[in-house]
């Protein structure tokens, strides 16, 4: 045999053998129904071996037009849809859609509604943490944080039950107030829970911080840097875990959050194990506010009396005065009378900065509703950051995001 | 008990058989749902405690402390798998996906044969080990039995045909050997200790016993403290033979949703459940024998003090039923501390386990085996043996 027909033979073989030995890549569908992406997050994966090679996330499985809805109903009917946006904290979705139809109504709320409504949003951030921290905790593979978290849920559940009527969809503001007062000696229970709330953290808290196995699950994972985030549109914990300390409670307060004194933490590294501990220490500061709103309880109005055509009268002034009752009657069919006008507010919510942008042509019935979510723009960051990841790497990144479908797709 | 030997080989070796699956298939179950209840007491919830069947239910006592235990819901899941739609997907290679419960069975039920769970003074004053096979190769016949099981794991990941199952498979395969070595080397040094040079050894676990229940301050010392770092390494690694958390990486829920089994319904899946836990009582049984003393109620008091103190010393039989259950308690007691682990610790990442086996596990397992030869040797040579 020639030689010159050997070596071209053998070279194709090496080839070949060196394509075998790079090994083909698997493409692999991460949910939408698996255990681990919280909800409907399909994550489009290309795998080499256990690693990431791209990572494209998959959204819209749990699309509603929560947008468009809101456009056919008037700014009252639309709470109970806030609800539905981060199902684990309706209550901050409540009060931020409330400020925001209220700015553009240009209402005065009064301190004890504000008061209020800082210590449903502490409360549900409280809520939310909690479930970000349990759901965490399985994502890692420590199922008893998650339990231990959800019986203190069950507390604020319990909490939340007695203010709203509900325990899970609240829907408890109105535009210019909110559905109802406080019930007697409600304050005191949040405070009870509150003094009893810290230890146990601490105790759920020793399972993981210090844990060898879940350090080196956490630390260096998923690594954002500062620049990233801000360029990716991260907001929240997630924000602040990579160290830019921007909290909307202190840079643009609203609701009276400035009478407040709390601290905003921040991490260092901007990975996993930084989101972890800064959603910790949020639960502690929101304890501290709780216990400075309760301890400074304001009295007075619990709703903006001057609110004629958007707040509904109380129900006794109805039956009988006839203005209350026209007011009440106008209120319900034709929605409240929000000016012209357009707004667009943002609230520190538990999962980031939830932003509404509301155009009025005037009457009850918003022209035009746009949500800005924190967990889609936090997810938007997922591609970059899962290149590289092992399989249960991208687990432990998707469960420090913690995000909720129901707000990113909503 | 001459009953039982008059019998022919082939009907003894059934009936032994048969006591195998009558003990080990319960003792599984049974652990399913201590798993739910330890998880829930751990949890600090009430757990299975619903179950009871209507004639039960009107024992004054009895029946609502048996309900409250959730002994029925043992009753009411093993029912449940049994009678389950056995569903078999369209996509995958039919006869090694059937296959693959039944050999994950035949390992886990065939290692208890070397297992010795019991002992009783016979009339000559001499401890006889209760023990379906009482061979010479003992341990190894376990290990070589129990490293089949990895198989049933690779063909179940194999043959599901499913990308989840298959990873599953590949970290099961990976995992189960990596750590086979790290266990075989702990336990050397223990069989180094017992076996004297020039005559003939023995790996029988009964030896092994035998050995921690001599009288004397080395003699009645259990391994776990003579080798402490043998029992941990031997621990360990049984917590990854055995794909406990947190080294259960073949079937890491959070990730791999369900891992080799994700495809497995009703009763082939309840094999797969089965054989974990019968892997992890036969692990946790062999762990007493080797370095729990087995038998023996206390560190220095062996089951035959034990008998001279409770005047049991004629009655063989309720001294073999004594041992039986002491033994049990201590298999129970390390199923729980599997559990209670279980229950507490994060998982970790595959690579992670990797490391571990063979960064950490294996280097401290060699360094091991040479301490104790070197000592060993070294008391050989002083004439302290």
């Amino acid at each position: 045999m020639p030689t010159e027909h050997v070596f071209p033979e053998a070279g194709a073989k090496a080839a070949a053998a060196a394509q075998e030995f790079e090994g083909e890549k698997m493409s692999l569908s991460m949910g939408p129904s698996h255990p681990s992406t919280h909800g409907v997050l399909r994550l489009q994966m290309e795998i080499d071996g256990e690693v990431l090679t791209k990572a494209e996330p998959i959204l819209g499985y749990l699309h509603r037009g929560d947008e468009k809805i809101a456009e056919n109903m008037t700014y009252n009917q639309f709470v109970p849809y806030t609800d539905r946006l981060d199902y684990l904290a309706p209550l901050a979705n409540n009060v931020a859609y409330a400020i925001a139809v209220e700015k553009l109504a240009n209402l005065e709320i009064p301190p004890r509604c504000q008061a209020i409504r800082v210590i449903c949003c502490e409360l549900a951030r409280i809520s939310s943490h909690l479930m970000g921290l349990g759901a965490y905790g399985i994502d890692v593979g420590a199922w008893t944080v998650f339990l231990y978290s959800f019986t203190e849920r069950e507390k604020l559940y319990r909490l939340f039950e007695e203010l709203t009527g509900a325990r899970f969809t609240t829907s408890y503001t109105r535009i210019g107030g909110v559905s109802r007062d406080v019930p007697e000696g409600w304050t005191d229970r949040v405070n009870a829970f509150c003094d009893q709330f810290l230890p146990i953290l601490e105790e759920i808290l020793r399972l993981l911080t210090r844990n060898k196995i879940f350090t080196d699950r956490t630390v260096d994972i998923g690594v954002i840097s500062k620049d990233d985030a801000v360029a990716y549109g991260l907001t929240g914990p997630n924000l602040r875990g990579s160290g830019v300390a921007l909290d909307l409670r202190k840079d643009k307060p609203y609701s009276g959050y400035e009478q407040y004194e709390f601290d905003v933490p921040v991490g260092t590294k901007g990975d996993c194990y930084d989101r972890y501990l800064v959603r910790g220490e949020e639960m502690r500061q929101s304890v501290r506010i709780i216990k400075q709103a309760v301890a400074k309880f304001p009295g007075g109005d619990w709703y903006a009396k001057d609110a004629k055509k958007i707040f509904a009268p109380p129900k006794d002034k109805v039956l009988s005065s006839m203005e209350e009752l026209i007011h009440n009657f106008m209120i319900v069919t034709e929605g409240p009378l929000i000016p012209p006008g357009e707004v667009y507010f943002e609230a520190e919510n538990p999962k980031g900065i939830l932003g509404f942008y509301i155009v009025s042509k005037g009457g009850g019935v918003p022209w035009r509703l746009k949500i800005r979510s924190p967990s889609f723009c936090n997810l938007s960051i997922l591609p970059k950051v899962c290149v590289g990841a092992m399989i249960s790497d991208v687990v432990s990144i998707l469960g420090s995001f913690d995000f909720v479908m129901g707000e990113c797709d909503r | 008990m001459d009953f039982f030997f008059e019998l022919p080989l082939w009907v003894q070796a059934a009936l032994k058989g048969l006591a195998v699956i009558a003990v080990i298939f319960p003792i599984a179950g049974a652990c399913s749902m201590a798993e739910r209840k330890v998880s829930a007491w751990i949890q600090d919830r009430p757990g299975p405690s619903r179950a009871i069947p209507p004639w039960f239910a009107i024992i004054p006592i009895i029946g609502p402390f048996l309900q409250r235990l959730g002994a029925f819901h043992l009753l009411a899941d093993g029912g449940k798998l049994l009678f389950k739609e056995d569903p078999l997907p369209g996509h995958v290679n039919k006869f090694y996906f059937v296959m693959a419960p039944l050999v994950a069975m035949i390992p886990a039920l065939s290692t208890v044969a070397f297992v010795p769970f019991g002992a009783y003074v016979s009339e000559a004053k001499q401890v006889v080990p209760l023990i379906l096979a009482n061979v010479d190769v003992g341990l190894l016949g376990v290990f070589a039995l129990a490293s089949l099981g990895v198989y049933s794991l690779i063909l179940a990941g194999w043959a599901s045909n499913s990308k989840y199952p298959f990873l599953g498979g590949v970290r099961a395969s990976a995992q189960l050997i990596s750590y086979e070595l790290s266990m075989t080397l702990s336990v050397l040094p223990v069989f180094l200790w017992i076996n004297a040079p020039g005559q003939s050894g023995s790996l029988s676990l009964a030896r092994v016993v035998e050995y921690q229940s001599q009288p004397g301050f080395l003699g009645g010392m259990w391994f776990v403290f003579l080798m402490p770092v043998s029992a941990f390494i031997f621990l360990v690694a049984l917590f990854a033979e055995t794909n406990r958390q947190p080294f259960d990486m073949p079937e890491s829920e959070a990730d791999l949703v369900g891992g080799f089994h994700t495809e497995y319904g009703s009763f082939k899946w309840s094999l797969f459940f089965v054989a974990e836990y019968s892997h992890m009582t036969v692990g946790s049984a062999v762990f007493a024998l080797l370095f729990l003393g087995g038998w023996n109620p206390l560190p220095w008091v062996s089951l035959q003090t034990l008998g001279g103190w409770l005047h049991l010393t004629g009655h063989p039989v309720v001294l073999g039923i004594l041992s039986v259950l002491i033994f049990i308690g201590k298999v129970l007691a390390s199923i729980f501390f599997f559990m209670w682990v279980r229950w507490t610790l994060p998982r970790f990442r595959y690579d992670q386990v990797m490391r571990i086996g063979w960064k950490q596990l294996l280097p401290l397992s060699i360094l091991n085996l040479i301490v104790y030869t070197c000592i060993i040797g070294g008391m050989e040579y002083f004439g302290h043996r």
